[in-house]
């Protein structure tokens, strides 16, 4: 099997933060909110990445706060998708009232802007992490709803489909063994775009100030505290941006590779 | 040069793209060699894959979906087309070489007239001025026995039956004075009963029009009817090549005559017995619509037999099977079967009841799961009815697989690395997995090449002896229910109009439509259109 150049490098890069976010604590050259150095200092041998607004240091400030926000995307996309696709594939199979009474809630809450929904919901509930992945996990599922049950409707009136109702399968069966593997590889591909999405939405959330709280770290936020420092020409708010942009394009080579490689579609895109 | 079309040497080639695999090249067609006279139509024959539409196309200097021409040369009128370049290859294709395609329906745009499709190249090419091509199209359409040839071209595709649209399609081909037409399996969608229209009119158009053509079919007692000359394909090589009657009465090579001989399996017809199936009565429409598709419709099935319900698309003979499976449940009637009365929604059924009443679909690929290896496929049914698990299911699935004369070495694959009639072989075990009495065939080998057909109705009927299980056999090709039926019901219209053992159905007197429908079955011998149109001439004289 050979690996296209473009996908290697996504590849490479999106287990970079992945394994930066999971060993966090071993890599940080300092604590997470340890105060270490005077204001906004730029970058030496001391302090890679210089200091931040209140002297500590960015690039630990960066690590930990990846370890934030990808754990939360992440989180929130398993919980987007398991919703989402189990809730898509049963209306799909079920049909008849069910798939109505799902399909037209899901209207329902998608006609609301997302960003707007949550920030209501995230201004009377206690915003904890747990409260976060849940707002952005189920508000994202009605996307995942959508794909999940269009594919599923396809698939549904497949032969091989109808071979195991008349053999007297249960939904169980039918979803999770019929549905399932074959839907799978769209669904793998819309799962890269869905996580940089979550990315994008929890640090809009923090740099709102609705989201990961402070002093605990996270790409939004370190762009909301060291956004002033842009007047004065120090560029501390612009590390956080590359590294979601860095992660946004690498994660997204590696699905589009994904879904070249499994569509059947051959000659194709690639 | 006396010929109009030669190929000398053509070579054809394709790369694929395995999965997990490095791509590689491939060939097509090995370097076939023939020449076509001016108006003589030569008959290209082989099963899928043969290589036969490909060289159709090479005939217009074109490879369809990334096949290429690699080597050889393709001659017409005296020019090497592969030479010509874009401009030359540009004023041969829909002037001096034009093409008729398998699907009329999907080769006709919707949303233009057909008049103005049909006189389109010709007047692309500067051909004739647009009234002379419209005088044409009127000609063709009545010669082509379209009904209101004046008036046919203002329609729209979908405002005529699929027989009309291919002879719409035949017109066009023939609109621009080509010298030669490529038709590329014209009839094998169609009806029977239908294409034997379709057939004479395009028979008759290449002998007024005195053009030559490549009629690409795989079904050898069609091509029999209109070439001169035929040519056998396998695997991109020429296997024979003769006079049509040579071929027909006195073929070479083994390959051929094991065409000719195709369906010619003898099976006497049993007895009947206490029913292990009966319809009663049966009434059925689909939800949402004021039609009747099934009209009282009754029929029986002894055990160990074969009911073959026979009739053309639109017929109701599928839908006939929806109700019994319990798909459809029937607005009115009852299905008494093994003993029992059967609920008439598939909710309601036991599992012995579904276990005992098994299918099979036409198109194995979309019946199997293409992410479930074969030991999956057949295995899920022993363990949902019977419980097994482990080794002892792997062994039953083993078993399974030796009765359906596959051997080792398949239970791990998975669908796509089967043929065609290994996969149709694993839907025949995946059913017969589950023990039943009763297993509804729904045109299981129309979609199959005609040996691999006669090998899959053969293994059904060894099973049927061993295993004493019952088919309902819906079909639409007469030689096969010749070949495997006990008893038959020809469907017209949602109706059963002739019903009975095999030797009585197929006995005369009969009735109109089933007169219709046996004498459209094309038959392995030259002049049986002739004579069919003839003897129709002759009874509607007498009428």
């Amino acid at each position: 099997m050979r690996i296209p150049i473009a996908a290697l490098i996504g590849l490479i890069l999106t287990t970079c933060y992945f394994v930066v976010a999971i060993f966090a604590p071993l890599l940080a050259p300092y604590g997470m909110a340890e105060v270490v150095g005077g204001v906004w200092e730029p970058s030496s041998e001391q302090f890679l990445l210089g200091t931040d607004n209140i002297g500590r240091d960015l690039l630990s400030r960066m690590i930990y706060g990846g370890r934030t926000t990808i754990f939360i995307a992440t989180a929130a996309t398993i919980l987007s998708f398991t919703t989402g696709a189990v809730l898509g594939f049963s209306a799909a199979v079920l049909g008849g009232w069910p798939d109505q009474l799902l399909s037209r809630f899901i209207d329902l809450l998608m006609s609301i802007p997302t960003l707007i929904f949550a920030l209501v919901v995230l201004s009377v509930m206690p915003v904890t992490v747990p409260m976060l992945i849940l707002v952005m996990g189920l508000l994202d599922s009605t996307r995942v709803f959508r794909l999940a049950r269009a594919v599923a409707v396809d698939i549904n009136v497949m032969d091989y489909v109808e071979a195991a109702k008349l053999r007297g399968e249960g939904y169980r069966w039918i979803i999770f063994r019929e549905i399932l593997p074959n839907a799978l590889s769209p669904l793998v591909a819309e799962m890269g775009l869905r996580f940089i999405f979550m990315v994008l939405f929890v640090s809009t959330l923090s740099f709102l100030g609705l989201g990961v709280q402070p002093p605990q770290a996270d790409w939004g936020g370190i762009v909301k505290e060291n956004a002033d420092g842009i007047v004065y020409g120090i560029g501390a708010a612009l590390y956080p941006a590359v590294a979601i942009a860095t992660l946004a394009i690498s994660v997204n080579l590696v699905a589009d590779w994904i879904l070249n490689r499994t569509t059947s579609l051959k000659g194709g895109r690639g | 040069m006396s010929d109009l079309l030669e190929m000398k040497n053509l070579k054809i080639g394709a790369t694929v793209y395995p999965p997990d695999e490095a791509p590689h090249d491939i060939e097509i067609v090995k370097g076939v060699s023939f020449a076509l006279e001016k108006g003589k139509v030569l008959g290209l024959i082989g099963e899928s894959g043969a290589g036969k539409s490909t060289i159709g196309l090479a005939s217009m200097g074109y490879g369809r979906g990334g096949v290429e021409i690699t080597g050889g040369e393709v001659w017409i009128n005296g020019r090497d087309v592969l030479k010509g370049g874009m401009k030359g290859l540009r004023a041969l294709r829909g002037a001096e070489v034009t093409y008729v395609a398998q699907s009329a329906a999907a080769a006709f745009n919707p949303a233009r007239k057909l008049m103005e499709q049909v006189t389109e190249s010709t007047l692309q090419h500067g051909r004739c001025s647009r009234p002379e091509a419209e005088a044409r199209a009127v000609e063709l359409f009545a010669k082509l026995g379209l009904p209101n040839p004046e008036t046919f071209g203002n329609r729209y595709p979908h405002q005529v039956s699929g027989g009309q649209l291919q002879r719409a399609m035949t017109a066009m081909a023939l609109c621009p004075q080509p010298d030669l037409v490529v038709f590329d399996e014209p009839t094998t969608a169609l009806d029977v009963t239908t294409q034997i229209d379709v057939l004479a009119a395009i028979k008759d158009a290449i002998r007024d029009t005195g053009v030559a053509a490549l009629y690409i079919t795989h079904d050898l007692a069609v091509v029999a009817q209109v070439s001169d000359h035929i040519m056998v394909l396998r695997h991109g090589e020429k296997v024979e090549y003769g006079t049509a009657e040579q071929i027909i009465t006195a073929p070479r090579e083994d390959y051929t005559r094991a065409l000719v001989s195709v369906r010619q399996i003898d099976h006497p017809e049993k007895a009947p017995a206490e029913p292990v199936l009966t319809a009663s009565n049966i009434t059925a429409r689909y939800a949402g619509t004021a039609f009747d598709v099934l009209k009282d419709v009754s029929v029986a099935l002894s055990p160990g037999q074969t009911l073959a319900v026979v009739g053309e698309s639109g017929s109701g003979k599928s839908t006939l099977a929806r109700v019994i499976t319990g798909l459809l449940p029937p607005s009115e009637g009852a299905i008494d079967f093994a003993g029992r009365t059967l609920s008439p929604a598939l909710a309601g059924r036991s599992r012995e009841d579904l276990r005992e009443l098994q299918m099979i679909y036409q198109m194995a690929d979309v019946a199997m799961n293409p992410r479930q290896t074969v030991g999956t496929i057949i295995g899920r049914p022993l363990e949902f009815y019977f419980g097994m698990t482990g080794k002892k299911k792997r062994d039953r699935v083993q078993e399974l697989l030796d009765q359906i004369e596959m051997g080792e070495g398949f239970i791990d694959r998975y669908p796509a690395e089967l043929s065609g009639g290994q996969k149709q072989r694993v839907c025949i075990a995946r059913a017969l997995a589950a023990d039943p009495k009763l297993i509804i065939c729904d045109e299981v080998t129309s979609a199959l090449d005609p040996l691999v057909a006669d090998g899959i109705l053969k293994l059904l009927l060894d099973l049927q002896k061993k295993q004493n299980v019952a088919y309902l056999f819906i079909t639409h090709d007469l030689a096969t229910v010749r070949a495997i039926a006990d008893s038959i019901a020809v469907m017209y219209q949602g109706k059963v109009v002739r019903y009975g053992p095999k030797s009585e159905v197929l006995a005369p007197p009969f009735d109109d439509y089933t007169d219709l429908l046996l004498s459209s079955v094309p038959e392995m011998k030259l002049g049986w259109l002739e004579d069919v149109l003839a003897h129709r001439k002759m009874e509607s004289a007498g009428h």
